[in-house]
């Protein structure tokens, strides 16, 4: 097991977010969770990387067997967790150059490798991003500034590739992408798939799983993964609505 | 390449923030405490002055004498009234009291607290690319690269030297930017200044290194003084860059120095400085005040004069570097990081006064406040009758860190010509905590995603910067936030 979550209970402030979540990733595996707005999907994602807003009343979430909770954030990066943000922050005045360089650093060093020479680093940043067509020119930019929401999102991916992590959580990175762009992402996460990485990927759409096909589909509703199965949930949810699952749930 | 050794942090002081509060164990020449005429004439002989220069001090002497004992009120910052009777206005370590030697005469001692600073003056060790003049005290202790300057015509070397040896040039332009009446400290250092660096560039030449003065306070309860004049004759140009620190004291030194700069036709000037005095305490005990007047002319046609400055040090900075746009189509531009933590406050900016026609600037100032620093950005754009077209840019960001500081911009802008156009921008921002958790879920610690976006900021002052010490001021930022952030 590369992820397992139980019985997780999540609140901000005073709203209970998360209320006894269920979730259990193998390494290998692809899984889709998909959800009304609201439902806490991004909260999912966030509380995985460890942001500090969201306060976990209850449960248990480990990853490769530790618990991961007890990680800082950074600490659960440099473990291999990656989170694609629904909405990237922009950082004024940080290149994109500057900003992957340390950030490669630091996961590399934690993990025992040599620091890449700014030539290795060049390399391998010309291939990764050339394969979500990301050309030179933008990463001499500061990060996400004035990216279209398109580019923000095939950064993301960009960083993935770079930072080649063992879970990645992609939350709705296929939202605001053109069809191109949308193959693009695609073929970055179908590329990145490994027996010994996992994808979670949040999205509204079943058409990004017919490029990337999951190995479960889950429905976070009101907090709670109320329903869970294959490729064709999806489908159905596409045609009905969420309206029938929630009747189911009651 | 001078990679960040120019203001080293490793000077062996480890339990503190300012690592570069050492004291040097010198023997010092040293005047009686206090300020009378007597004082002035010490200083004037001590530099074997010519009776003009001796003149032009006591004028603005008596000048200072009418003067408020206490100095502008205006600015936004706080401190006990200065003692002025109780300072210490000249101080040479002894073995230098005649002035500057050849490098081989200059007491190990003291090479030995330059190269702890960073800053190697010995012939084998000296910084690449640039000259450096370096001042303890009231004094200049060595000038490097002597050799490769004289091939190019350019003089570079102490005030006290240029005025023996260069005494027309000084007489000229001595006080042509900043009379000796301008202000209470810039009066006060034209009565008792000490050293300072000079330099002259001949027409058209391009000055082959960068220039620098290295500024260190040494000796107890001493206040510095020094008078830096730089003049680019027609067509020439040259940088200059200055460093300074001083050693921690409990109680307050005043810094109030001069720096005129004087560019003819087609002549520009880059000006930076990192200013890096000792800040004072957590609780503001301590510290440099550093009350400072800079005024460069572009006096020529075509011009060019830049101020970049990275304020991180001083407990108390007043200073506004400033251009008068003279020339037709001369240029004037501002670029500076200030930096207040803990206790410290800074009321800084500059001023543009256009004259000549077509004649442009630009400010873009940002202000990081920390701790309890109170951080003010005051700045004057003049357009007179005779500036038909001229133009100004101003731009003012602040970045708050923490919510005990403060951040003010204080604007004036007095237009007299109706065909120049201004424009100003400014904003306020603090570091979000979704850029921050961003960065940390790429895998930077906290304190580590603090600086970045910190330097972020800085980025557009920071590229104004000789490469070689642009390195050094983001070093400077983030010794300067230490345990602020994170
Ligand atoms: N910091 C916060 N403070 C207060 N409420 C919050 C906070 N963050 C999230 N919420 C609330 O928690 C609920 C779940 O939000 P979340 O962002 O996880 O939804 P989502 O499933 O990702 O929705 P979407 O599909 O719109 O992205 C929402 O009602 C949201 O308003
Ligand atoms: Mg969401």
């Amino acid at each position: 097991m590369l992820l397992e979550i139980r019985d997780l209970h999540v609140s901000v402030g005073e709203t209970d977010i998360l209320k006894g979540l269920n979730l259990t990733v193998n390494p290998g595996e692809v899984h889709a969770i998909m959800g009304p707005n609201g439902s806490g999907k991004s909260t999912l994602a966030n509380v995985i990387a460890g942001r500090p807003e969201f306060t976990v009343v209850r449960g248990e979430v480990s990853y490769q067997g530790r618990d991961l909770m007890a990680l800082l954030p950074e600490e659960r990066a440099r473990e291999g967790v990656f989170m694609a943000f629904q909405y990237p922050a922009e950082l004024a005045g940080v290149r994109t150059w500057q900003f992957l360089k340390a950030s490669v650093d630091a996961v590399r060093k934690h993990r025992g490798m040599k620091e890449l020479s700014i030539r290795e680093f060049d390399r391998l940043l010309d291939e990764k991003r050339r394969m979500v067509r990301i050309d030179a020119d933008m990463v001499k930019r500061s990060v996400n500034e004035g990216y279209s929401g398109g580019e923000k999102k095939r950064n993301e991916v960009l960083q993935m590739a770079m930072l080649d992590p063992t879970l990645a959580v992609l939350d709705e990175t296929d939202s605001g992408l053109d069809i191109d762009a949308l193959r693009i992402v695609a073929d970055g996460v179908n590329s990145f798939r490994s027996p010994s990485k996992a994808i979670v990927m949040v999205t509204h759409y079943q058409r990004i799983l017919g490029y990337v096909s999951p190995d479960r589909v889950h429905v976070l509703l009101d907090g709670r993964i109320v329903r869970s199965g294959g490729r064709e949930l999806a489908l159905e949810l596409e045609e009905k609505g969420y309206d029938w699952v929630r009747a189911e749930a009651a | 390449m001078v990679e960040q050794q120019v203001i080293s942090r490793e000077t062996g002081i480890e339990d503190t923030q300012y690592r570069w509060g050492f004291e040097l164990d010198i023997k010092s020449d040293v005047s009686p405490r206090g300020l009378n005429e007597d004082i002035v004439r010490l200083i004037s002989a001590k530099k074997r002055e010519p009776e003009w220069m001796l003149e032009w001090r006591l004028k603005a002497y008596r000048h200072w004498l009418k003067l408020d004992s206490q100095g502008p009120q205006w600015a936004n910052v706080e401190f006990q009234p200065i003692d002025y009777q109780d300072m210490i206005y000249y101080a040479a370590p002894s073995s230098q009291s005649d002035g500057p030697k050849s490098l081989d005469e200059v007491d190990p001692e003291i090479l030995e607290g330059f190269n702890k600073l960073g800053i190697p003056l010995e012939e084998q060790k000296k910084l690449t690319g640039v000259a450096v003049d370096a001042v303890l005290d009231s004094v200049s202790v060595a000038t490097t690269y002597q050799e490769m300057l004289k091939k190019a015509g350019v003089i570079f070397c102490s005030m006290s030297e240029a005025v023996q040896n260069h005494p027309d040039l000084v007489r000229k332009y001595i006080g042509s930017v900043v009379p000796y009446s301008d202000n209470f400290y810039a009066t006060l250092n034209s009565a008792v200044f000490s050293d300072g660096s000079f330099c002259y560039v001949p027409p058209g030449v391009r000055c082959p290194i960068e220039l620098m003065t290295y500024f260190r306070i040494n000796e107890l309860d001493t206040g510095q003084f020094e008078r830096t004049l730089i003049i680019a004759d027609e067509g020439s140009y040259v940088s200059y860059l200055e460093g300074c620190t001083a050693p921690m004291r409990k109680s307050h030194q005043l810094h109030a120095a001069v720096v005129e700069l004087v560019a003819l036709d087609g002549a520009e000037i880059k000006y930076s400085t990192l200013q890096n005095w000792y800040p004072g305490d957590k609780d503001g005990r301590g510290g440099v005040y550093n009350f400072v007047t800079k005024r460069g002319k572009a006096q020529g046609r075509g011009s060019k004069i830049s101020w970049t400055q990275v304020e991180t040090g001083s407990a108390i900075t007043w200073k506004y570097p400033s251009v008068i746009l003279q020339g037709d189509d001369s240029v004037g531009e501002f670029y500076s990081v200030a930096l207040v933590n803990n206790r410290q406050q800074a009321d800084t900016g500059t001023k543009m006064v256009h004259i000549g026609k077509n004649t442009r600037s630009t400010i873009i100032a940002k202000g990081i406040s920390a701790g309890r620093g109170n951080n003010t950005y005051r700045g004057q754009v003049k357009m007179m009758p005779t500036a038909g077209g001229a133009r100004n840019f101003t731009q003012c960001d602040s970045l708050l860190i923490g919510d005990e500081c403060g951040a003010h911009t204080i604007p004036y802008i007095e237009v007299r010509n109706p065909t120049a156009q201004l424009e100003h921008e400014a904003t306020t921002s603090k570091v979000s905590d979704d850029q921050l958790f961003y960065l940390q879920q790429r895998g930077l610690s906290l304190e580590e995603s603090n600086y970045m976006i910190i330097n972020g900021f800085c980025r557009g002052i920071f590229k104004e910067l000789p490469f070689e010490f642009a390195a050094e001021a983001s070093q400077l930022m983030r010794v300067s936030l230490e345990g602020t952030v994170g």
